[in-house]
Formats: structure tokens, C-alpha cells, sequence
């Protein structure tokens, strides 16, 4: 039997494999190296990063809930410019593929950030219409077919690197705004950013999150995700990144099979530093068991009764 | 460096009513643990995802064993109390541990309730020739470990919200006095938020330099979900930023941190 093929092409980018870690997950991957070759994963969608610097919100920051967690990080992060010069250099020493994602206050920040990575060595731009934790633009770009579409055609003109659009749950028809994503230009999408959500602290009266709302993940969102996922790859025609909750190869599996090209591991990075390689592993132990060769043979194979 | 581990329970006790010390045979951490610093451990099951950060308590290199003490707080904390053999998933050692100088001759540790455990693997390892221990709790039922604290301090001293046990008083008294008598070279302190930052204040006041183990909701325990926010003081001037008590913390000196 053929070595199992695990790379995948995304919009010209050729990942070794389909996994990448979520954005606001893993930092800017150097915490992680202590305990996994970075090597190892497709790729690494970085920190969101903005044009400024950004302090981020006040703790408590995150709620656990059952099979979940809700943050409200609120997009602390050292800048654009702070990243390409201190945390690129790292990150370049690995061939993971690097995926820059970004957020912004408005369609001219965006654009600005796109032209700024495009001098730098990024394989991609993931741009974040969907982040629940920010008051000012971001989100209010995603939630309508208009609204995505705008800001991807202005922004697409900007990157020199492929495009990904990154979509909020929060929407009442996620397949109107992959098509939106997609006839502006975007090269690929992922889905599902966090699911606007509330968790209580029933003593004190108040919300567990200092800045209220938050925003879920984890394995408790997954079949949620994989609904959208199936919805939105059914509608386009360009890559789809899938995530929402995955924590195991059969989780993966369920992801490719709905339509995604990739998936993106976020919440389990938390609760073990290793998964990526359980992922993989578990990934190959499906292929071996039903002859598979590459991702290929089973990206959107799910059969609808 | 910190690792990924599969370890073994070699033993498990309840201190009091929901306090428990759970002993871990682990030769990487204890060899490598520093006071201060905190284990990230897998409780297990779904309802408790998130792993629980809990500070080292004790370590014992000849048997190759270290302790965390913890309170059954929520899930992940009652999941965990039921273990008492078998393997234990951690993280560890994690964090920015005490500073423990041997410039520092004389040194004062202030603790209140499950935020004294810490203090006592710092106590162990100084080399300061004279060494005060000064512990609060809520009631006479919840003072544990005190015999240990004998041991590893010349002065130790115990009060109570209730006066149950020791004097009723705040620890933070029983530091003002001591200061008075004798002043420390520096103040280590853990506990609730309200008493470090008082404690915080107390030393600045004699200018004593402090160091105190901050705490907050955590998610990945090392520095990349960003979610345990502890403002700091950046520069020299009121700049502020939000550091992270899992990775420049749990251990910060009082005066970066920035007190509301």
C-alpha cells in the first residue's frame, strides 16, 4: 500500500497536512514548541492581530461550560509591525505554513494590514469579520452578505497572499455569506469563529465574563460547526476550513467528510498540548481502515439520507 | 522547561473538609520545580475540560515525589479529589516562581486559607536564617499543615476569621506587628486578592521589597489563549498592559502589579 498523502492545496498554499491551529489559540506558536515539533502541523493561523496595539478586555476572560469554554480575550495583541518583527523570525524557522489573521476597526485598517503582511513572508491572511469580543467594526462586517462582501473585495486588492475569510455562526444564513466571501474575491473560507454566548455566576448575580459575552468553543459547538460547514462548502466552489470543537482524528474526519479542505484545532490545544499528533495519527487509522490515499478521496464524500 | 507528563498518585489525603493533598511520584518535577510555580493537571471528563492550574506545595527529591494541595472548588477540583492512585496527566513545572535570594536573610511568608500551600515549598527552599511564617483562615477546622510549617520556619503564627484557632485577627495585623519587631527583607504573600493587595501595601509602606501569586481563570496555563489577564504597570510611567499569570506570573513583585 502507498504512503497515506495527508497534504492538501488551499488556494495555492500546500499544507502537509490539513491541520492548522485556530487563531487565538496558540499564541504565535512558541509556547507550544516545548511540548510538540511545530513541524508536525499543516499550519498555524497566528493570534488575531490589528494595526495598533491592542490591551485587550479586563478578566475574568473566560467561562467553562460543559464541553466548552466561552472567552472574551478581546484581541490582545502587540500589533501588526511587533509581530512581523519579533514573532515572524520564530516562526519561519519551522516549514509550517503561517497564516496571518487580522481584525480591524475598519475596511481601511484591514486593507492597510494586507498590504503590510504582503512585504512580509506570511503564507496567508486569514481576515477576522466574526470576532464577538470587540466593540467597534469587526463583527458588524461579517453578519451580512453585503457587509463581507465589501470588505473582501477591498481588502483582496491589498493582499499579495491568498485570502481567507473567516465567518461568524451568528448569522441567520451562513450560505448567502460564503457567497458573498466568495464572489468578492476571497480564495478560501473557514468557519466557525465563536458562537456569541453567556455564562451566569448565579451568587454573584452577574455574568461569569467581565466583558459580559463571550464567545464558544469547544467540543460542545461541534455539531453546530459541522452543519455550517456542510451548508457553506455545498454552496462554494473555493476551500472551505473547517472547525468548531474538533479534539480527535474521527472529529477531522467528520469535518473532510462534510466538505471542509483543512481543519482548524483551537480548544484542544488547551486541554492537551499534544492533540495535532493524535489528530494525525487518528486521521491515518481511518485511512488505513478504509484504503484511502489521500484527503482528497474523502473531502465532501458525506452521502445525505 | 516545562513538560507534558504521565505520572503516578503514590498517595492521596484528605487535610480537612473539601482540602486534599495529592502526592505525585514524578522525577522531572521534582527536580525541576521551584517555589511558586504551579502544575496544569487534567481532571478528566467533559464537563470539566480545561485542565486546573494547582500550585506545588511540596517537593521531596530523595523520594522523587512532589505535592499539590488543592480546595474542591467546582468539577474539575471534585473529579479530582476521587483519584487516589493510578496516572495523573500534567503540565508541569509552569509559571514564574518566587525570587529566593540568598541576599534575603530574613524573610516573612503571609498566607490565607488554600493560598498558604504554596508558601511552604518556598519556605523549604530558602536559605534565609530566619524564616516567619504568618497564616490565616477562615476557622479552626481549615488551619492545616501547620506542624509542616513548624518545621520549615522559626516563627510561626496562626490566625483566625473566628478566632476559633490562634487569635482572632487578619494576617495582615500579624504583619504590621512583625515588621514592628522585626523587619523582613522581603514579604512573600498568597491568597485572596484582597489580603496581597493589603499586605502589598504594608510593605511598601516599610519598604520591604514583595513579591505576591496572583490568581485568575486560566485557559492553556502557558502563555498562548491569553485568557488570565493581570494588569501591570509597564515602564516608568502610568503605562498599563495586561500581563498573564500563567506565564510572567503567578508570581509578580507588588509593586508592577497594578492594584484595583
Amino acid at each position: 500500500m502507498n504512503e497515506i498523502d495527508l497534504s492538501v492545496d488551499i488556494a495555492g498554499i500546500g499544507f502537509e497536512n490539513p491541520l492548522i491551529m485556530a487563531s487565538g489559540t496558540y499564541g504565535f506558536g512558541k509556547e507550544y514548541a516545548e511540548y510538540i515539533d511545530l513541524n508536525e502541523l499543516g499550519g498555524i493561523s497566528v493570534k488575531g492581530l490589528t494595526l495598533q496595539e491592542r490591551k485587550g478586555n479586563p478578566p475574568p476572560r473566560i467561562a467553562e461550560t460543559p464541553a466548552g469554554i466561552i472567552n472574551s480575550v478581546g484581541l490582545q495583541n502587540p500589533g501588526v509591525h511587533a509581530f512581523i518583527n519579533e514573532d515572524m523570525p520564530f516562526l519561519k524557522k519551522y516549514k509550517t505554513k503561517i497564516i496571518a489573521n487580522i481584525a480591524g476597526n475598519t475596511v481601511e485598517e484591514y486593507c492597510q494590514m494586507a498590504e503590510i503582511l504582503g512585504a512580509s513572508e506570511i503564507d496567508a491572511i486569514e481576515m477576522n469579520v466574526s470576532c464577538p469580543n470587540v466593540k467597534a467594526g469587526c463583527l458588524a462586517f461579517g453578519t451580512t452578505p453585503k457587509g463581507i462582501e465589501e470588505i473582501t473585495s477591498a481588502v483582496k486588492k491589498y493582499c499579495r497572499q491568498p485570502l481567507i475569510v473567516k465567518l461568524t455562526p451568528n448569522v441567520s444564513d451562513i450560505r448567502s455569506i460564503a457567497m458573498a466571501a466568495e464572489a468578492a474575491g476571497a480564495d478560501s473560507i473557514s468557519l466557525i469563529n465563536t458562537i456569541l454566548a453567556l455564562a451566569v455566576d448565579i451568587h454573584k448575580r452577574k455574568p461569569v465574563l467581565a466583558n459580559n459575552f463571550g464567545g464558544m468553543s469547544g467540543p460542545a459547538v461541534k455539531p453546530i460547526a459541522l452543519r455550517m460547514v456542510y451548508e457553506a462548502a455545498h454552496a462554494v466552489k473555493i476551500p472551505v476550513i473547517g472547525m468548531g470543537g474538533i479534539s480527535s482524528g474521527d472529529d477531522a474526519i467528520e469535518f473532510l467528510l462534510a466538505g471542509a479542505s483543512a481543519v482548524m484545532v483551537g480548544t484542544a490545544n488547551f486541554v492537551n498540548p499534544a492533540v495535532p499528533a493524535e489528530i494525525l495519527k487518528g486521521i491515518k487509522e481511518y485511512f488505513k481502515r478504509y484504503k484511502y490515499n489521500s484527503i482528497n478521496d474523502i473531502i465532501g464524500k458525506l452521502e445525505l439520507n | 522547561m516545562s513538560k507534558l507528563l504521565k505520572e503516578q498518585i503514590s498517595d492521596m489525603q484528605m487535610l480537612c473538609e473539601d482540602v486534599y493533598r495529592m502526592k505525585i511520584k514524578s522525577e522531572y518535577v521534582s527536580l525541576n520545580a521551584k517555589p511558586g510555580q504551579f502544575v496544569n493537571i487534567r481532571c478528566g471528563g467533559i464537563d470539566a475540560l480545561l485542565r486546573r492550574p494547582i500550585s506545588i506545595c511540596d517537593v521531596d527529591r530523595e523520594n522523587n515525589t512532589f505535592d499539590i494541595v488543592f480546595q474542591i472548588k467546582g468539577k474539575g477540583t471534585e473529579k479530582l479529589c476521587h483519584k487516589c492512585a493510578g496516572e495523573v496527566d500534567i503540565m508541569a513545572p509552569l509559571g514564574n516562581p518566587f525570587s529566593l535570594d540568598d541576599k534575603y536573610k530574613s524573610i516573612c511568608v503571609v498566607g490565607g486559607g488554600i493560598g498558604t500551600f504554596p508558601l511552604l515549598y518556598l519556605l523549604k527552599s530558602s536559605t534565609a536564617s530566619e524564616k516567619t511564617a504568618l497564616m490565616g483562615f477562615r476557622s479552626e477546622s481549615a488551619v492545616v499543615l501547620e506542624e509542616q510549617f513548624k518545621a520549615a520556619a522559626n516563627t510561626v503564627e496562626v490566625v483566625t476569621d473566628d478566632g476559633t484557632y490562634g487569635k482572632k485577627a487578619f494576617v495582615t495585623e500579624l504583619l504590621e506587628q512583625r515588621i514592628l519587631e522585626q523587619k523582613p527583607d522581603i514579604v512573600y504573600t498568597c491568597g485572596p486578592a484582597p489580603m496581597m493587595r493589603k499586605v502589598a501595601a504594608i510593605a511598601e509602606k516599610s519598604d520591604i521589597a514583595c513579591q505576591v501569586s496572583m490568581e485568575q481563570r486560566m485557559g492553556c496555563g502557558i502563555g498562548a489563549c491569553l485568557v488570565c489577564a493581570c494588569k501591570t504597570k509597564k515602564g516608568g510611567n502610568d503605562d498599563w498592559g495586561f500581563s498573564h499569570v500563567c506565564k510572567d506570573g503567578p508570581v509578580f513583585w507588588s509593586t508592577d502589579v497594578c492594584w484595583e
